[in-house]
C-alpha cells in the first residue's frame, strides 16, 4: 500500500489522505452512468417488470415497437422534424451569428439576446403561446409547424456556438480573399466556412438534438399521426410502465453513443 | 473596419488620377488629398454594407418574433382578462390569495433549491476529483458526464422509474442484502422527482465547475503549500475562491432549469409533486382556461428572468455562458 502514502500532486497531498476523494468520484461515475447504461440488458427481459439480470430473454419489447404501427409513425415524424429543423435552422442561425458579428453595431448585442430568449422563457410558456398562435393559425398538427417551433428552440444554441465559431477565427483571411476579388459570398463559403465547419456542424447537431428530444411543446402542438416519438413515450410513461420503451430507449442510446464517439474520434474542436 | 479594405482600394485606384488636372470633373473638383475625397463616400458604402450584414439576422428575428415574442405577449395580454371577459388582476391576485396557487410556487421552490444544492455536493467533488486528473483521465471522466447530457431526457427519466419501481432494482437489491424488509416506495413522490432531477441537471453543474476549476493554476496551491498552509487550508484559503465563478454559473443555471422542470416531475412525481409548469399543462388540457395558464406562466418567466438578471448584475454570467461579441 506504499502508493497510499505517496504525493498525489505537487501539493504534499497524498493518496491516502484523499481516498475519499476517489471512491466519491467513482460512485458518483456510477451514479451518473448506470441507470442509463442498466435498460439495455433490461430491454431484452421477457417479463413485463423487466428483470435485472432477465430470467428469460427474449425480443418481446423490440417486436412490439416495430411491429406498432404508430410507434413507427411516431419515429418517422420525429427524425423527419428533426433533419427540417436542422435544415432550416443551422442557415439561419449561421447568417444571423455572421451578421451580428461582421455589422457590430451597438443594437447587435440587444439583438443577439434577442434571439437567445427562446432558451430563457420557460418551455411551458412557449408551448402554450404556439399552441394559440397556431389554433389560430391552423398549424396545430403540422410538419411546417412543428418544423417552426423547433427551429426557434435550436436557434439559440446553434447561434452561441457558431459565435464562438466566429469569434476564433482570424476575420483577415476573409479580408485577404475580398481584396483579391472575391465577393462577400464567395469570400464567406470558400474562406469563411470551411474554417468554421466545426462549429457549424455541432450547431447543426445540437439543432438535431433538441428537436428530437423536444417533449413540451410538441405535447400541445402535435398529435394525431404527426405525434413525435417522445410525446408518445412521455405519455405512454406518465400512464403506466411500458416495457416497450425500454427497446425504443435502448436504442435511442446507442445511437448516442455511437455519436459521442464518433466525434471524439474524429472531432476536433475549430473554437480552440 | 471589415468593409473599408477592398472598397479602399477601388476607391484609391480610382482617386489617384484625380491629382492631374486633365481628368473628369468629378476627380479634379475637389482639392483635398485622395483620401479625403472619398471619405464619405466610404464612409457611406460601409454604413450601407453593415446595414446588409444585419439584414443577414432578420430571418432568425423574424422567426423569434413570429413563435415566441407575439405568442407570448398575447398571452400576458389574455392574462389580463378575468373569466367574464372584463380587464382584471383577477387572474394574478388569485395566485395570492388561493392556498393551493402558493402551494404550487412553494413546492416548485423547494424542489429547485434541494435539487441545486444536492447537485453542489455531488457536483464539487467530483469536479474536483476531474480537474486534479491528467487531462487524458480527465476526459473519461467527463465521458461519463457527457453519455447521460446527451440521452434523451425521457430515456433518463424512465430509467429511474425502472430502476426506483417497487419491483425495481433498487428495491430488489435492498431487500436480498437485507437493508429493509418490505418494497420501499422511492417513486412517485418528492424522492424519486429528485433523484431523477439531479440525474439530468448533474452535467449543468459539473460543466461549468470543472471548467472554471482547471483554469485554476496548480502554481497557486504550491506557492501555498511552500508557504506553510495544510492542503486543507490552501484549499479553502485559495482554491474555493478561485472556483467560485464556475460554482455559481452552474447554480444559476442548475436552478433556473429547474423552475421551469416538467417531464421529469410529471413521471417521477406520480402526481404528487406539482410544479407551475404541470399546474399550466394541466390548465389547458383539462379545462382550457388559458387566462390562469397564461399568468401563471408570466409569473413562471418573471422569475426566471429575475433571476437571470441578478445573477448576470452580480455574477457577469456572460463571461461564463458566452455571449454577444468577444465580451
Amino acid at each position: 500500500m506504499s502508493w497510499l502514502s505517496k504525493p498525489a500532486s505537487d501539493i504534499q497531498i497524498t493518496h491516502g489522505a484523499r481516498l475519499w476523494l476517489y471512491v466519491v468520484a467513482v460512485l458518483i461515475t456510477m451514479f451518473l452512468v448506470i441507470p442509463t447504461l442498466i435498460v439495455i440488458p433490461m430491454s431484452f427481459s421477457d417479463s413485463q417488470y423487466l428483470e435485472f439480470p432477465p430470467r428469460i430473454w427474449s425480443l418481446r419489447w423490440y417486436d412490439n415497437y416495430f411491429g406498432s404501427t404508430e410507434w413507427m409513425t411516431a419515429t418517422w415524424v420525429s427524425v423527419k422534424a428533426a433533419l427540417f429543423t436542422v435544415l432550416v435552422a443551422t442557415p439561419v442561425a449561421t447568417m444571423a451569428a455572421y451578421g451580428l458579428y461582421v455589422s457590430n453595431v451597438r443594437a447587435a448585442r440587444f439583438i443577439f439576446v434577442l434571439l437567445i430568449t427562446p432558451m430563457m422563457v420557460p418551455v411551458i410558456l412557449i408551448a402554450i403561446g404556439v399552441f394559440f398562435a397556431y389554433a389560430k393559425l391552423k398549424l396545430n398538427n403540422t410538419m411546417p409547424g412543428l418544423v417552426l417551433a423547433h427551429t426557434v428552440l435550436a436557434l439559440p444554441m446553434c447561434l452561441i456556438v457558431v459565435s464562438a465559431g466566429l469569434r476564433s477565427y482570424d476575420m483577415n483571411q476573409e479580408r485577404v480573399a475580398r481584396s483579391l476579388g472575391a465577393s462577400r459570398l464567395k469570400a464567406f463559403l470558400l474562406i469563411t466556412l470551411p474554417q468554421i465547419r466545426f462549429s457549424v456542424v455541432s450547431g447543426a447537431l445540437l439543432a438535431f438534438v433538441v428537436s428530437f428530444d423536444e417533449v413540451i411543446v410538441a405535447l400541445f402542438i402535435s398529435g394525431g399521426d404527426m405525434s413525435t416519438i417522445t410525446r408518445s413515450m412521455f405519455l405512454a410513461l406518465r400512464d403506466q410502465i411500458d416495457p416497450t420503451i425500454a427497446s425504443i430507449s435502448t436504442i435511442l442510446i446507442l445511437i448516442t453513443t455511437a455519436a459521442l464517439v464518433l466525434t471524439q474520434v474524429f472531432g476536433k474542436s475549430d473554437s480552440g | 473596419m471589415t468593409t473599408g479594405q477592398s472598397a479602399g482600394q477601388d476607391a484609391n485606384l480610382k482617386a489617384s488620377p484625380s491629382t492631374g488636372p486633365s481628368h473628369g470633373p468629378s476627380y479634379g473638383l475637389a482639392p483635398a488629398p485622395s483620401h479625403g475625397l472619398n471619405a464619405d463616400e466610404l464612409r457611406r458604402d460601409e454604413a450601407r454594407e453593415r446595414l446588409v450584414m444585419f439584414g443577414l439576422s432578420v430571418p432568425a428575428i423574424m422567426l423569434v418574433l413570429a413563435i415566441i415574442v407575439i405568442p407570448v405577449g398575447w398571452l400576458f395580454w389574455l392574462s389580463l382578462f378575468n373569466d367574464e371577459g372584463a380587464l382584471s388582476l383577477d387572474n394574478y391576485t388569485r395566485m395570492l390569495d388561493s392556498k393551493s396557487y402558493t402551494r404550487i410556487f412553494m413546492t416548485t421552490f423547494n424542489v429547485s433549491v434541494l435539487t441545486t444544492g444536492i447537485c453542489v455536493l455531488i457536483a464539487y467533488p467530483f469536479s474536483y476529483f476531474l480537474s486534479q486528473l491528467p487531462k487524458r483521465w480527465a476526459a473519461l471522466g467527463l465521458f461519463a458526464v457527457l453519455l447521460p447530457f446527451w440521452t434523451s431526457l425521457l430515456v433518463r427519466t424512465y430509467a429511474w422509474l425502472v430502476v426506483l419501481q417497487r419491483k425495481g432494482l433498487v428495491n430488489q437489491w435492498g431487500i436480498e442484502l437485507g437493508l429493509w424488509e418490505q418494497p420501499l416506495k422511492l417513486v412517485h413522490n418528492l424522492n424519486g422527482t429528485l433523484v431523477g432531477m439531479v440525474h439530468i441537471m448533474l452535467p449543468f453543474m459539473v460543466l461549468p465547475l470543472y471548467g472554471s476549476m482547471r483554469a485554476i493554476s496548480l502554481d497557486y496551491m504550491k506557492a501555498a503549500s511552500n508557504l506553510g498552509a495544510s492542503p486543507a487550508r490552501a484549499f479553502w484559503t485559495v482554491f474555493f475562491p478561485l472556483s467560485l465563478p464556475g460554482l455559481f454559473a452552474g447554480m444559476v443555471v442548475v436552478f433556473v432549469l429547474c423552475l421551469g422542470f416538467f417531464v421529469t416531475p410529471a413521471v417521477l412525481g406520480g402526481g404528487k409533486v406539482v410544479m407551475v409548469s404541470m399546474k399550466i399543462e394541466t390548465l389547458i388540457d383539462l379545462f382550457f382556461n388559458f387566462g390562469t395558464a397564461s399568468a401563471l406562466g408570466v409569473v413562471l418567466m418573471v422569475l426566471t428572468l429575475a433571476v437571470l438578471f441578478l445573477a448576470h448584475r452580480l455574477l457577469q454570467l456572460d463571461r461564463v455562458l458566452g455571449g454577444g461579441r468577444g465580451a
